[in-house]
């Protein structure tokens, strides 16, 4: 066993850990949320021209050959500066989606414009009453003559209101609740019957309702087999999951080290907070969860990677469970030792606060990973 | 022993709901129960309609113009109240700075203060912690120098709630440098127009602006206006402590949040199906329900102790280390409830400002309630703080 990092990775590591410290702090981030969508394109530029939207792809089309570890080390960074770009939308969930799925000529289209950063994507795929649900789809898409017509809404589509093309989850055939029968297409955001509207979130990101009423895409759009979707979503959704667990790491270690700081500057009763042993603990544990959540992180990348479906499942359900449950505590205890203080906006730990508990409503909360951990989880048989 | 209610009890319980029914204003509730923001208008017209029936203060004696309730009916109609979504009675006048004055404050204070703090006419806020003076409060430097018929006060104060409406400011000043730091404070009651303050917002995680900091720069103040004897200022501010703390559990309130939040389970979908029929999300909710109902029984016990004479003690202190946890728990539960839908922030819709809001009012303030609410835990002396005490008081540590 062993947990160090290639000097490939670590190199990944560097360079995503430097543009955050030089270019991501809170007064530059304030500046950035100002732009259209809440984040900048320049910063988004630089993000490309440095290879990381190339991270997961092969190398052939410009990509870095990573896997789900790259992954992680790059949300991780990313989480120490609440990055505001469509990472997660574009390259984690949709692009990869696109380079395992897609035909060959959807990939030439949209991998390449992608890595470059002259593309947006965003996953559509989560509905007004469908909370967490993989499968759970009431969008239609119909045949029609050589093509499909889409109708449908989704809901709280993260970084809908800046794609350039939404991959979307629809079904082919069957009821809402079936998971047979789902079918994923691209969609140009500017096609006809098309509605964003696009609304910032308590967090700091931007995401969008989508509304799709009988727009008309060809057969090409379709991405993968007809009806057998389920599958790809859910890996999808789980790539998603893992992504935002290792930036809740990457967060959750900053609102740690703010108030580990903080404990020791602030003084009142004539010595530092952190001298009283019940706040000592309290950070104690706070450290707890953020090396557990560190640890399932770590374990939910290397088993993304690993091809078997059922592990896959264990190990990010734990992973997101942890964070939720984790997150929460840290978030919420970053504020209490604070004080007063914490509760503001114009001090940043508050913004970290902030992400990490909202982490919870995306990609399944606690309660949707400890429901699926348990369905699936090892019962010994007895006589 | 007998855990009912009496039915004068009873009978005073059904006169408060009927009288709500027929005064509380729909769009006052409305708002209360989407938590919506309240302006100081509804703050103040809602007093104002308490007022009209003589129930504005329900903790004042009715020497003072209260309703003279024993400490169960004060507690029935905190209740009441909450249920039916009244907005909350803001406590800096009427239970804060008014008990002061009527127990250490002169006949002159008594008569120009209480009357407008009954009427809503005067908006009063709480001038105690500074950016060093927190859970120390005691450690507080805002100073107040005595010239002539005057004191001169400078010196700045931090968090302070509602401050940017506020008439009056009660504060804690140091008058004495040279003694312990608890004996050199005096509580100074001051007119926010007086040349020399200035108020500057503080905006809180959740985009609200309800504290601020207020500066003191030379500020003139008649020194008429000290209450009680100068250096004795923390002995007020303790005897307040001690003195106004029924409701500080929060019962009322919980349960009305606790009914929101079934009743918000039950409009959110699971797999198709109403969340509050998910067993694990349903045993969560059944939790906080178990724990408010032995935290009511708790209460009753303080508030019957009180109603035959005994001091409320740091028994207090457990009510609202228990009742704060409650109250976030369930905040919480809400925002997980909500699913994505906590996510988008459209506070303008909560303004009741905008056509566009994406999902229903209690999904887009989940989140916003949850974040303010970690200030139940913070102020008013803060959960640690309270648990020092029990640990001090109670358990002689
Ligand atoms: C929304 C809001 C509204 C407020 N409104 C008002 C108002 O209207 N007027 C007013 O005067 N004040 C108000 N306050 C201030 C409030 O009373 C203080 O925030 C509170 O007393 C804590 O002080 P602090 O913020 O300086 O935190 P600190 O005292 O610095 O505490 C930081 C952390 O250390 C812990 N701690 C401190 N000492 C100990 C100890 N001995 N043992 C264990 N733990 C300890 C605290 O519990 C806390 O977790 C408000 C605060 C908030 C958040």
């Amino acid at each position: 066993m062993d947990f160090s990092l290639t000097d490939e990775q670590r190199m990944l590591q560097d360079t995503v850990e430097r543009l955050v410290q030089d270019q991501y702090g809170f007064e530059q981030r304030r500046g950035y949320m100002q732009e259209k969508g809440g984040f900048s394109r320049d910063m988004w530029n630089q993000i490309a021209e440095l290879g990381l939207l190339g991270v997961p792809f092969p190398e052939e089309i410009g990509g870095f050959g990573g896997g789900a570890i790259e992954t992680m080390l790059v949300m991780e960074a990313f989480g120490k500066g609440l990055v505001l770009e469509p990472y997660v939308a574009s390259v984690v969930t949709s692009g990869q989606l696109i380079a395992d799925a897609g035909s060959d000529a959807q990939k030439e289209a949209i991998l390449e414009p992608l890595v470059g950063g002259e593309l947006v994507l965003a996953f559509a795929h989560g509905e007004p009453d469908s909370r967490y649900s993989n499968t759970q789809v009431a969008t239609r898409a119909e045949r029609s003559g050589a093509g499909y017509t889409i109708t449908g809404h989704k809901a709280v589509v993260l970084h809908g209101d800046s794609a350039d093309k939404f991959v979307i989850s629809a079904r082919t055939s069957g009821d809402t609740m079936d998971a047979d029968g789902l079918s994923l297409f691209l969609v140009d955001a500017d096609a006809k019957g098309v509605s964003i509207q696009g609304y910032p979130t308590i967090d700091g990101l931007h995401a969008a309702e989508v509304k799709l009423n009988g727009v008309q895409v060809s057969e090409d759009a379709l991405i993968g087999q007809e009806g057998k979707a389920a599958d790809l979503i859910e890996l999808t959704q789980d790539r998603g999951a893992m992504a935002v667990c290792a930036e809740a790491v990457g967060a959750m270690g900053v609102a740690c080290d703010l108030t580990l700081d903080y404990l020791k500057q602030r003084k009142q009763f004539g010595m530092p907070i952190g001298a009283f042993q019940s706040v000592q603990h309290r950070m104690v544990e706070m450290r707890m969860e953020l090396e557990q959540a560190r640890s399932a992180t770590l374990k939910a990348a290397a088993k993304l990677d690993s091809g078997d479906p059922v592990e896959r499942r264990r190990a990010v359900s734990i992973a997101k469970h942890q964070v939720g449950i984790g997150g929460r505590f840290v978030s919420e205890q970053s504020i209490q030792l604070h004080g007063g203080i914490g509760m503001t906006e114009e001090y940043y730990l508050a913004h970290f606060a902030k992400r990490i508990a909202m982490i919870d409503n995306q990609f399944g909360d606690a309660d949707a990973h400890l429901d699926r951990f348990s369905a699936q989880m090892d019962v010994p048989k007895t006589a | 022993m007998d855990i009912n209610f009496t039915p004068e009890e009873e009978a005073f319980r059904q006169e408060v709901r009927s009288f709500l029914k027929e005064k509380l204003p729909r769009e006052m509730s409305d708002k209360v129960l989407n938590h919506k923001h309240l302006t100081k208008d509804d703050l103040v017209n809602w007093q104002k309609i308490l007022y009209e029936k003589g129930w504005a203060a329900p903790g004042w004696p009715k020497k003072h113009g209260g309703p003279g309730w024993t400490p169960v009916q004060k507690s029935i109609f905190e209740e009441e109240t909450a249920r039916a979504g009244a907005p909350p009675l803001l406590p800096f006048g009427l239970a804060m700075v008014a008990p002061v004055i009527m127990n250490f404050g002169s006949e002159e204070q008594k008569e120009r203060f209480l009357p407008p703090i009954l009427s809503a006419d005067a908006w009063w806020c709480q001038g105690y912690s500074e950016p060093g003076a927190g859970s120390d409060l005691a450690s507080l430097k805002t100073r107040a120098e005595r010239e002539g018929d005057h004191y001169i006060v400078n010196g700045q104060k931090t968090w302070t709630t509602l401050g940017q409406h506020a008439d009056w400011i009660f504060c804690l000043v140091r008058t004495n440098q040279e003694v312990k730091k608890q004996e050199g404070i005096s509580f100074l009651l001051i007119d926010m127009n007086t040349p020399g303050i200035s108020v500057r917002p503080i905006q809180l995680l959740d985009g609200g602006h309800e504290v601020n900091e207020v500066f003191f720069d030379n500020v003139k103040v008649p020194a008429e206006n000290l209450v009680g004897e100068e250096n004795k200022g923390w002995t007020y501010a303790k005897f307040l402590l001690g003195h106004e703390r029924s409701g500080i559990a929060g019962i009322g309130r919980g349960k009305m949040e606790l009914t929101r939040l079934k009743e918000i389970a039950s409009k959110e979908q699971k797999n198709g199906r109403p969340l509050i029929d998910d067993p694990s999300f349903r045993a969560r909710i059944a939790r906080i329900e178990m724990d408010l109902d032995a935290l009511e029984m708790t209460d009753l016990r303080v508030t019957a102790a009180v109603q035959q004479g005994q001091a409320p003690g740091p028994e207090a202190s457990m009510l609202k280390i228990k009742g704060t946890e409650i109250r976030q728990e369930i905040y919480h539960r809400v925002r997980e409830a909500v699913g994505p839908y906590a996510l988008p922030f459209q506070p303008e819709a909560l303004d009741g400002q905008t056509d566009d809001a994406v999902a229903p009012d209690y999904a887009l303030s989940a989140a916003p309630t949850y974040f303010n609410n970690r200030k139940l835990t913070i102020f008013g002396g803060s959960n640690e703080i309270q648990k020092n005490i029990v640990a001090k008081m109670i358990l002689g540590l």
